[in-house]
């Protein structure tokens, strides 16, 4: 999971209205005249106006106290809509994102921390109409989020097996199901972590817990199974929760917000993920199937970039015709290390073919970064 | 928001600042590189750093250096005072991929060195898509920013294979370095098909350059191995005060100087006739990341310091003599004294242009700094200079008790782009 929760739900919902927002190209990151403020300091979050249209919103936050800050917009359950993290003492950002109608929080978070100071807002009527409607696009979207929903209804069977096997005390038949478990999870990640809460609970890492945050999910058995080498009872009630949590995971994906944008910018997010946690072997530290989560990651990617291809394609060919190539240079790479259904135990992966796979990411990365414009523009 | 307005607001703040400026303006006032007397001493003095003062006199760092010219800019050009040098390996087997690559890479360094933002810049682009310029530079002057590219012997040939169909123009001159005694080179600091010297007055920039070349570059090249560098070791500037490498001494008291037509075209330039033709105007770059173990350093008597160099600690005076600049007696010098063994006297006459920066990496696990001399010497042949030169010296130098060269790279640096719509390797790959 990213060390950042949010990043996916951003993207989920940024800008689909690529073309309105097109070609900003102010320098110094001032807001615009329609721009709503947001007057950050130390003590207070003040809102310029609490009740603005729906549509392209851009926040214009100005942090006044002394300590760097963060500014959330959550919808109900803390769903986060956008955020910017990192805003320091003195400066001005804008934050742009497409809000739809409906009832929301802004969060200032000074010293970056805790559930931050909130002011409560109402974006009202109708957005305005996004991107140029193209059927083709929007063809696509639910062609993604029918196949986020097949990759979750085939992970509830074996995830269950996985917690059977915990609760048996199988741990040897519990290692062998572990990453086939991921797989369906790792290929939608982003829509996942759009609903905010579920990511948190399933795949947080031990260096990812806030304080207090009790430590659940796959990677907390995980490591008994691997590094510990007993299955505590507690484990047995966490395996019994990691399918429940999941269950919630799947019956979400009807709902969730899919956009060509967030298609593309979560394409690219998957790629973002290997190259920050499974290059290093951080992932999957104890059991060691990084390469595992790192084919979904690269599956999913794929799936929707070949969604997206017709249009993108039409708009810029060199583009398309790069992630082609280079999708399929990354799949070979990957499939030399691809026993049966298995991969290579990343501990056994050398410093230099772990270049290999930095250089194969960063080929395809790069140019993946690219596809949201390329679809969103034109 | 206001999509309209916002599409048409505020000018490019850093577009607008540092013009380009007349390469005249340059102030060879200082330039020179280090090559000279202790210059020859170069390698060695090389090893030895000078360090050079923040601004020598003569130097404008607000006047930027010209990218176009017949030389590259970054060879005879007043050293800056921080480098962020990488070696790049090709990852394509595509010769128009990495054709098209350095046609990118050479407008992004012609606006880099005159301030400019990269591509679509930091903020004017579509905001569904990532910034072209990282960013990290903008309202920064271009702070003297020089790019210089070179090509690697591996980019000709490799494993017997001729990569892109340019072996028959590998250049006799660009050889496989021989190993030389005391070599402890370490594979992820040695080699690499191409380089870019990235030289600034400002990290922040010459750093900023390197970033962005990385990232246009991807799926084409990655980074082998980049080195960062401060406080020039040697300067190429005569008149400004010597810089001290960080074992204290002066070094490179006799270097080339960048006015020095002369010694340029003697000893740095690829001259017509020299060998493959496209590298006339040109120049060989060797790099060797040399540590220094600095401890057992600070504990050597100031005696035994001077004596290793042939040099008195602070004034820079040869052996037996008052002034930095006085005419060496090499003769009174300890046989394996630095300065003697490289100075162009023992050497008939060969000089090298030595550009090098002294470098510290933290420390290295042991407590120990990582640091020493990041050696860069630009020269006509390798062949006939630095091979011959470190040969001596690795046999020889007092000094090899205190250094060891752990990283080396060896590149054909073409001349230089010479107009907007030319670009990096033309004649080669053209």
């Amino acid at each position: 999971m990213p060390a950042r929760r949010s990043t996916a739900a951003t993207l989920l919902t940024i800008a689909v209205a690529g073309a309105a927002l097109a070609g900003c190209s102010k320098k110094d990151d001032a807001a615009s005249s329609d721009a709503v403020k947001v007057t950050a300091s130390d003590s207070a979050c003040e809102v310029a106006k609490t009740s603005f249209p729906a549509g392209a919103v851009e926040l214009s936050v100005q942090n006044q106290g002394s300590k760097s800050t963060e500014v959330y917009v959550y919808a109900a359950g803390d769903k986060i809509v956008t955020e910017r993290e990192n805003i320091g003492p003195g400066t001005t950002v804008s934050i742009h994102a497409e809000i739809k109608a409906g009832e929301y929080e802004i969060a200032c978070k000074p010293g970056m921390t805790g559930d931050g100071i909130r002011q409560k807002i109402t974006v009202t009527g109708a957005a305005a109409p996004a991107a140029k409607a193209d059927p083709r696009l929007a063809a696509a979207v639910e062609a993604y989020r029918k196949y986020a929903q097949e990759q979750a209804d085939a992970t509830i069977p074996v995830v269950t097996q996985f917690a059977e096997a915990v609760k048996a005390g199988d741990a040897e038949k519990a290692k062998s199901l572990f990453a086939a478990s991921r797989v369906g999870w790792e290929r939608t990640e982003p829509i996942a972590e759009s609903f905010g809460d579920i990511d948190p609970k399933t795949d947080t890492r031990e260096d990812g817990l806030e304080a207090g945050q009790q430590w659940t999910g796959w990677h907390k058995i995980e490591k008994s199974l691997w590094a510990d080498g007993a299955i505590t009872d507690d484990d047995k009630k966490l395996a019994d929760q990691l399918v429940t949590d999941l269950k919630d995971w799947q019956s979400r994906i009807a709902k969730a917000e899919i956009t060509p944008t967030s298609m593309a910018n979560g394409a690219k997010e998957l790629l973002d993920e290997v190259s920050k946690n499974k290059i290093t072997g951080e992932e999957d530290r104890y059991s060691h199937t990084d390469l595992s989560d790192f084919a979904a990651n690269v599956d999913g990617a794929e799936k929707a970039y070949e969604l997206l291809k017709p249009v993108a394609a039409e708009k810029d060919a060199a583009l398309a015709k790069t992630l082609d190539a280079e999708f399929a240079a990354i799949k070979v790479l990957l499939g030399k290390y691809k026993q049966g259904e298995a991969y290579t135990s990343y501990d056994k992966i050398t410093q230099p073919e772990r270049k290999a796979f930095s250089d194969a990411v960063n080929s395809l990365g790069e140019p993946l970064s690219k596809l949201a414009a390329a679809v969103v523009t034109g | 928001m206001d999509a309209e307005t916002a599409e048409t607001t505020a000018p490019d703040t850093a577009t607008d600042q540092a013009a380009p400026t007349r390469r005249a303006v340059i102030g060879w006032a200082g330039a020179g590189l280090a090559l000279g007397a202790a210059a020859a001493g170069s390698v060695a003095a090389a090893t030895m750093h000078e360090a050079a003062p923040a601004a020598a006199p003569g130097i404008d760092s607000t006047v930027d250096i010209p990218f176009y010219g017949d030389h590259q800019a970054g060879i005879a050009t007043p050293v800056q005072d921080r480098l962020h040098f990488a070696a790049f390996d090709v990852i394509t087997k595509d010769r128009e991929a990495l054709v098209k690559m350095l046609k990118e890479w050479t407008k992004a360094a012609a606006a880099m060195t005159a301030a400019r933002e990269v591509g679509a810049g930091a903020t004017g682009g579509l905001p569904e898509a990532p910034p072209d310029d990282t960013g990290e530079a903008l309202g920064l002057p271009a702070s003297r920013l020089t790019l210089t590219v070179g090509f690697g012997p591996t980019l000709f040939e490799k494993d017997g294979e001729d990569r892109f169909g340019i072996k028959a123009k590998r250049p006799e001159a660009l050889v496989d370095l021989p190993k030389f005694p005391g070599d402890r080179l370490e594979a992820n600091r040695t080699g690499g098909d191409i380089c870019v010297q990235a030289c600034a007055d400002d990290p922040q920039v010459a750093v900023h350059a390197i970033r962005n070349l990385a990232r246009i570059g991807m799926g084409v090249v990655n980074v082998r191995w980049s080195q960062l560098g401060f406080g020039k070791t040697s300067s190429t500037t005569p008149e400004a005060q010597t810089p001290r490498n960080l074992m204290g001494f002066k070094d490179g008291t006799h270097n080339i100087a960048g006015t020095d037509a002369k010694s340029l075209a003697d000893h740095v330039w690829v001259a017509p006739g020299d060998g493959q033709d496209w590298m006339t105007g040109g120049s060989y770059l060797v790099a060797r990341r040399i540590r220094m173990t600095i401890e057992t350093w600070d504990r050597t008597p100031l005696k035994e310091q001077e004596d290793i160099f042939g040099r008195s600690k602070l004034e820079g005076a040869p052996v037996g003599k008052q002034k930095e600049r006085d005419t060496p007696d090499l003769s009174a010098m300890k046989e394996d004294a630095h300065v003697r063994l490289a100075h162009p006297d023992s050497n008939n006459g060969l000089m090298i242009l030595r550009r090098g920066f002294s470098f510290t990496d933290g420390t290295d696990g042991l407590g120990r700094l990582d640091a020493g001399l990041f050696f860069l010497a630009y020269q006509r042949d390798t062949r006939k200079a630095f091979v011959p030169l470190q040969s001596k010296l690795a046999a020889n130098d007092a000094l090899n008790e205190y250094i060891t060269h752990v990283g080396s790279g060896h590149f054909a640096c073409p001349p230089g782009v010479r107009k907007p719509g030319e670009w990096w390797g033309q004649a080669l790959f053209g």
